[in-house]
C-alpha cells in the first residue's frame, strides 16, 4: 500500500471552512422557512382561514428556547474567560433546555388535540402543527451539534484561544431561536 | 516545503464502494447516472412507438412489459406513470446527478488545486443518499396501482389525492420520497462544492483564474441552495395533504367518486408558484455547468483562449440571478394577472441578453481557432448549436401571448428537450470524452466517439425541432392518442418522423457504452496532458493518483486559458507553469 506525503500548510483549514458550511446551511434553512412563509401568506387569502389561538404553552416553550440561548452565550463567555471547566456545564444546560422545550412543543399538541384542534381541523393549524414540527427537526439536528460540542468540550478542545466550533454551534443555535420567534410572530398575527 | 503527515491510500471497500475519494464518488454518480439512463431511455422508446404508431399491437413488449401492456397495446394510465418516470428521472436522477454531482466532483478539486472535497464524509454520504433514492424512484413502478403519473412537475389534484388515478396512490409516495432524498443529497453536495471552491483554492488560484467549468459549478451550486428549499416545503405540504388530510393545495368542491371531498380551500396554483421557483433554476442548475464545460473544452481543442472570459463569468452571475425570479412563465395559463405575467415575459425575455453573451464568446472563442475536431470539441460545438436553436424556441414561450397558444402543446417538449436534455447530454457526453484520460489514464477511441457524434447530434436535434412544428399544430402534451382527434391526423406523420429521428440516437448510445466500458480498460494508454490543456488537472498523472497530486500541490501562476502564446512551447502556458526569469523581466 502506497502512502502520499501532504505538506501540513495544505491540509484543509477546517476553521476557515467552516463559517462558509454553515453559511450555506443557514441559508438553506432560511430558504425553507421562506417558502413555508410565503405559502402561509397565499393559503391565509382563503375563505377559510381563521386563526386559532395557540396554546399558552408556546409562550412558555419560547421563554425554554430564549434561556437555553442565553445559557449556550454563558458557555462561551466561560470559553473566553478560559473557564474550560464550565464549558460543558452550561452545554449541558443548553441541551437540557433544548429537550425541554421540544417535550413543551409536544405538550402544546396534546393541549390542542385535547380543544378537538387537529391537523384538518383547518389550515393555520395545519400550518401550526407543520411549522413546528419542521421547526423542531432543525432543533433535534441543534441538540446533536450540541452533544458534538459538548464532547469537545470534555475533550479540553475549546478555551480562550481557540473556541470556534462552541461558536457555530451557538450561531445555529441561535439561528434556530430566532426562526421560532419568526414563525410564533407570524402565526400568533396572520 | 516538508511533508509530514502521510494519508495512507484505502482498501477495497473504501476505494471502489464507501469512497470518501472525489474522483470516485463522481465516477460512482456517473455510473448511477447510466444506469438510470437506461431505464429512462426504455420508457421513451416505449412512450415513442406508441405516439407514432397508437393503433399497433406489440405482443412481444406485452410479455416483456406485463405490467404495462394489455393485448399488445401501452395502456393509458401507464403511459402516463412512463411519461412522469421518464422526465423525473431524466433531470434530476440522470442529468442532474451526472452533470453536476459526476463532473463537479470529479473536476472541482483537480482544477482549483485542491487534494479532496472539504467535507469527504459529507461527500460520501451524498452519493449513497442517491442510492437509495434511485431505489425508492424505481419501486414506484412495483406499487399496486402503478408508478406515479402526475408528470414530473407532480401537480396537485393529481399527486396530492391518493385516490385520484391509478398512478395517485403509493407510486405518488414513493416519488415523493425518492424527491425528498434527492433534495437531501443535493443540498449536501452543493454545500460541499460552494465550500471547496471558496476555500481550498491552492496557491494563486484566484476567483478570476478559474476554470468556467469550476464558475458554473459554483453558481449552480448555489442556485441549488437558494432554490430546492421551496421544493422541499412543498413537497412536505403535499405529503400532508395526501396522507394527513390538509387542505394546502386542495381546493373545496372536489368530486371523486360521486363523493364531494372533504378538502377545501386550498390552491393548487400555491403549489405551481413554490414549485416552479425551484424548477426554472433548476433549469440552469442543468445548462450552466454545461456552458462551462463547452468553454473549457472548446478553449482546449480550439487551442484558443476563452474570448471574454470575464464578461462571460458575469454573464452567468446575471443569468443566475435572473433565473430565480422568472418561474412565472411556467404559468402564464394557470391564472395569473396580466400584469404579473408582463413582468415575468419581460424578465425571461431579459435572460436572452447575458445568455446571447454566453453564447456568442462561445462561438467568438473559435475565432482563428486552430480547432482540433475531437469528439470531444465535436460535441461541444453542438452545445452551441444546441443553445442556440432550442434557445430561439424559448422567446415564444417566455412572451405570454404567444405562450397562451403553444403552452401544453409539443411546442415545450421540444423546447425542454432541447434545452435541458440536448444540450446537457451533450456536455456529458463531450465531457466524457475529454476528461476520459484523467478518469482512467485511458483515451475512448476517437472514430467510434465521431460516429457517436454523428448518428447522435443531427438526429437527436433534428427530432425535437421537429416536435415544435407538431406543437404548432396543435397536438398536446401528455396526449396519450393522438389519432383520437381529427385535427391531428394530418400531422402524425410527423409522429413517426420524430420516434425514428430519436430511435437513431438512442441506438448509438449502445456505441458509446461500448467505447466507454471498453476504453477504459483497453483504451490507448496516455500521459498527464494528453490534450496540451492548460488547467490544472492535466499536471498531474492520468489517472488522477490519490489526493491528487504528490507531496505538492501545483500553484496557478496565470488564468485557465493562456493558448496560442508565441514565445510558449508547444504554443501554451499551463496554469501551474512558473514564469521564467525572461518573462517576468520583461513584464
Amino acid at each position: 500500500m502506497t502512502a502520499v506525503a501532504v505538506a501540513p500548510a495544505e491540509r484543509p483549514a477546517p476553521r476557515e471552512q467552516y463559517p462558509i458550511a454553515l453559511a450555506a446551511v443557514l441559508v438553506t434553512v432560511a430558504m425553507l422557512f421562506t417558502a413555508f412563509t410565503s405559502a402561509l401568506v397565499i393559503r391565509r387569502t382563503g375563505a377559510d382561514w381563521v386563526r386559532i389561538p395557540l396554546p399558552p404553552m408556546v409562550w412558555a416553550n419560547t421563554v425554554v428556547l430564549i434561556l437555553s440561548s442565553l445559557a449556550l452565550e454563558r458557555a462561551r463567555a466561560a470559553a473566553k474567560g478560559d473557564a474550560t471547566s464550565r464549558i460543558a456545564d452550561w452545554l449541558g444546560v443548553t441541551a437540557a433546555l433544548g429537550v425541554l422545550f421540544l417535550v413543551g412543543q409536544l405538550v402544546a399538541w396534546r393541549q390542542l388535540v385535547g380543544q378537538g384542534i387537529l391537523l384538518r381541523t383547518g389550515p393555520h393549524p395545519a400550518f401550526f402543527y407543520m411549522l413546528s414540527a419542521v421547526h423542531g427537526a432543525h432543533v433535534l439536528g441543534g441538540l446533536g451539534a450540541l452533544g458534538w460540542t459538548g464532547r469537545r468540550a470534555r475533550a479540553g478542545a475549546y478555551g480562550a484561544a481557540q473556541h470556534d466550533g462552541l461558536t457555530h454551534t451557538a450561531v445555529y443555535w441561535h439561528f434556530v431561536g430566532v426562526v421560532w420567534l419568526w414563525l410564533l410572530a407570524v402565526l400568533s398575527t396572520l | 516545503m516538508s511533508a509530514t503527515a502521510e494519508h495512507a491510500q484505502p482498501g477495497f471497500w473504501r476505494h471502489y464502494v464507501f469512497s470518501t475519494d472525489h474522483k470516485m464518488i463522481g465516477k460512482q454518480y456517473i455510473l448511477t447516472a447510466v444506469v438510470m439512463a437506461l431505464f429512462a431511455t426504455t420508457w421513451s422508446v416505449l412512450l415513442r412507438l406508441h405516439l407514432a404508431w397508437p393503433q399497433a399491437q406489440w405482443p412481444l413488449l406485452g410479455k416483456l412489459f406485463p405490467g404495462l401492456f394489455q393485448d399488445g397495446v401501452l395502456l393509458p394510465e401507464r403511459y402516463l406513470s412512463l411519461v412522469t418516470m421518464h422526465g423525473t428521472v431524466m433531470i434530476f436522477f440522470v442529468i442532474s446527478i451526472s452533470l453536476v454531482s459526476g463532473f463537479g466532483n470529479f473536476v472541482i478539486p483537480l482544477q482549483i488545486g485542491a487534494r479532496d472535497m472539504a467535507y469527504p464524509f459529507l461527500n460520501m454520504l451524498s452519493y449513497w443518499t442517491i442510492v437509495p433514492a434511485c431505489l425508492i424512484m424505481l419501486a414506484s413502478f412495483f406499487a399496486p396501482e402503478g408508478a406515479a403519473g402526475s408528470g414530473w412537475t407532480a401537480y396537485p389534484p393529481l399527486s396530492a389525492l391518493p385516490d385520484a388515478a391509478p398512478g395517485s396512490g403509493l407510486g405518488q409516495t414513493l416519488w415523493l420520497f425518492a424527491m425528498a432524498l434527492f433534495i437531501a443529497s443535493f443540498t449536501m453536495g452543493g454545500l460541499n462544492f460552494v465550500t471547496t471552491i471558496l476555500n481550498l483554492r491552492t496557491r494563486g488560484m484566484s476567483m478570476f483564474r478559474m476554470p468556467l467549468t469550476v464558475w458554473t459549478m459554483f453558481i449552480a451550486s448555489i442556485l441549488g441552495i437558494l432554490a430546492f428549499p421551496a421544493l422541499t416545503a412543498a413537497a412536505i405540504m403535499l405529503l400532508l395533504d395526501r396522507l394527513g388530510s390538509t387542505s394546502f393545495f386542495l381546493p373545496s368542491g372536489l368530486v371523486m367518486g360521486g363523493t364531494v371531498l372533504p378538502h377545501q380551500g386550498g390552491t393548487p396554483l400555491l403549489f405551481q408558484h413554490l414549485f416552479w421557483f425551484l424548477g426554472h433554476p433548476e433549469v440552469y442548475v442543468l445548462v450552466l455547468p454545461a456552458i462551462g464545460i463547452a468553454f473549457d473544452v472548446v478553449a482546449a481543442h480550439g487551442r484558443r483562449p476563452v474570448f471574454g472570459y470575464r464578461t462571460s463569468v458575469w454573464a452567468l452571475v446575471v443569468v443566475a440571478v435572473l433565473s430565480m425570479i422568472v418561474w412565472g412563465h411556467h404559468m402564464f395559463v394557470s391564472g395569473m394577472s396580466p400584469y404579473v405575467g408582463e413582468y415575468f415575459s419581460i424578465a425571461t425575455v431579459s435572460i436572452t441578453g447575458p445568455f446571447a453573451v454566453l453564447a456568442l464568446n462561445l462561438v467568438a472563442s473559435l475565432w482563428r481557432a486552430e480547432i482540433r475536431l475531437t469528439s470531444a470539441m465535436m460535441f461541444a460545438l453542438a452545445i452551441v448549436a444546441a443553445v442556440g436553436i432550442g434557445g430561439v424556441g424559448g422567446i415564444f414561450l417566455a412572451t405570454a401571448t404567444s405562450d397562451q397558444y403553444l403552452h401544453n402543446s409539443y411546442f415545450v417538449v421540444g423546447h425542454f428537450h432541447l434545452m435541458i436534455a440536448v444540450v446537457t447530454f451533450f456536455a456529458i457526453f463531450a465531457g466524457i470524452y475529454h476528461w476520459f484520460p484523467k478518469m482512467f489514464g485511458r483515451r475512448m477511441n476517437e472514430t467510434l466517439g465521431k460516429a457517436h457524434f454523428w448518428l447522435t447530434v443531427p438526429t437527436t436535434i433534428a427530432g425535437f425541432v421537429t416536435m415544435h412544428f407538431l406543437g404548432m399544430a396543435g397536438e398536446q402534451r401528455h396526449l396519450y392518442d393522438p389519432s383520437a382527434y381529427k385535427f391531428l391526423e394530418p400531422v402524425q406523420w410527423l409522429n413517426v418522423l420524430i420516434s425514428i429521428l430519436l430511435f437513431i440516437p438512442g441506438a448509438a448510445q449502445f456505441l458509446f457504452l461500448w467505447n466507454f466500458f471498453h476504453s477504459m480498460v483497453a483504451g490507448e494508454r496516455v500521459g498527464p496532458n494528453p490534450w496540451q490543456a492548460t488547467t490544472l488537472e492535466w499536471t498531474t498523472e492520468s489517472p488522477a493518483p490519490h489526493l491528487n497530486w504528490g507531496a505538492e500541490l501545483p500553484v496557478a501562476y496565470r488564468g485557465p486559458y493562456d493558448y496560442r502564446l508565441n514565445g510558449a512551447p508547444d504554443g501554451y502556458e499551463p496554469q501551474a507553469a512558473a514564469p521564467s526569469a525572461a518573462a517576468l523581466v520583461t513584464s
